[in-house]
């Protein structure tokens, strides 16, 4: 997966504009792929999942800063490193089934296309795509 | 048999009723495109596909997409029984067009993100959530004839 230089500068650009509203990206996501895809509910069974609950908008504000950050250190070594926790910690404790990445991913690009309409263009859209899925591949990266 | 709830039924009727077939059409079938170049594979004759702007102002992708917006339309008036309504599109994909079904559900995400684009708020997570399951049955009913 490769991210040209202006694709990458489109990527910081994007994600800096969502990070002051990053609660309310994240719980939408959560909530459209809990909504879409019943079966990832099933990570969270212990907590409040209704729409705009406080886990809700805890976790999705957690995971928007998270891939946020992300977008300065793509094609740097800091990238990995920087993701080691989150990634031990999708491995060991949260043990989430790899195909599960690609379904938030998805409901992430949709909340997007909500929030920004005819500004998140199809070049956007692939530079997002493919910066989602690198991101995710660190993540499951320890699973096995 | 698929059930449908009223709620998924009425959803469904009334977003394809706000749709432009030739311009969704055109942008989520150039998205697709776009977004997973190996799906550019079945386009060969389409000419330049080099980058986003050529492929999204091809005038070929654009007709294409139309078709396949109006290839949807028959699912929309037959949500009872798409397997049927499908099973010669169904051949046609798998026996002349050789399409990987896997790609169906890449270009029912890109329709899905460009409807989104498009519905904005209304587009809530219950929206999404019919939409998209109206996609995956069509989906399931063009690989019904894969062996």
């Amino acid at each position: 997966m490769m991210l040209s230089a202006r694709e990458r500068e489109l990527l910081i650009e994007l994600w800096d504009r969502l990070t002051p509203v990053a609660e309310d990206i994240g719980s939408e996501a959560l909530l459209r792929m809990f909504s879409t895809f019943p079966k990832t509910k099933t990570y969270f069974a212990h907590l409040d999942l209704s729409a705009r609950s406080e886990a809700l908008c805890a976790i999705g504000k957690r995971v928007v800063l998270a891939i946020a950050d992300g977008t300065r250190h793509i094609g740097t070594a800091q990238f990995t490193s920087n993701l080691s926790y989150l990634s031990r910690f999708h491995a060991y404790q949260l043990r989430i089934h790899p195909t599960n990445f690609k379904l938030f991913n998805h409901c992430l690009l949709v909340t997007l296309a909500c929030y920004l309409g005819e500004e998140f263009s199809p070049r956007v859209h692939a530079a997002t795509d493919k910066y989602l899925s690198a991101y995710s591949a660190v993540l499951a990266e320890k699973f096995r | 048999m698929v059930e449908w709830t009223d709620f998924e039924r009425a959803t469904i009727q009334n977003i394809f009723s706000k749709l432009d077939y030739e311009s969704v059409g055109h942008n989520a079938l150039g998205r697709c495109l776009v977004v997973y170049p190996w799906t550019q594979r079945y386009f060969g004759k389409f000419g330049n596909l080099y980058n986003a702007a050529a492929i999204m102002g091809n005038p070929m992708v654009a007709a294409h997409g139309a078709v396949v917006l109006h290839g949807l339309d028959r699912a929309v008036k037959n949500m009872d029984d798409i397997k049927a309504t499908y099973a010669e599109l169904s051949v046609l994909h798998s026996e002349k067009l050789h399409v990987d079904p896997d790609n169906f559900r890449l270009l029912a995400d890109c329709l899905t993100i460009v409807v989104a684009a498009k519905l904005g708020a209304s587009f809530t997570a219950d929206v999404q959530a019919a939409f998209q399951k109206f996609l995956a049955v069509v989906a399931s009913a063009l690989r019904r004839q894969y062996h």
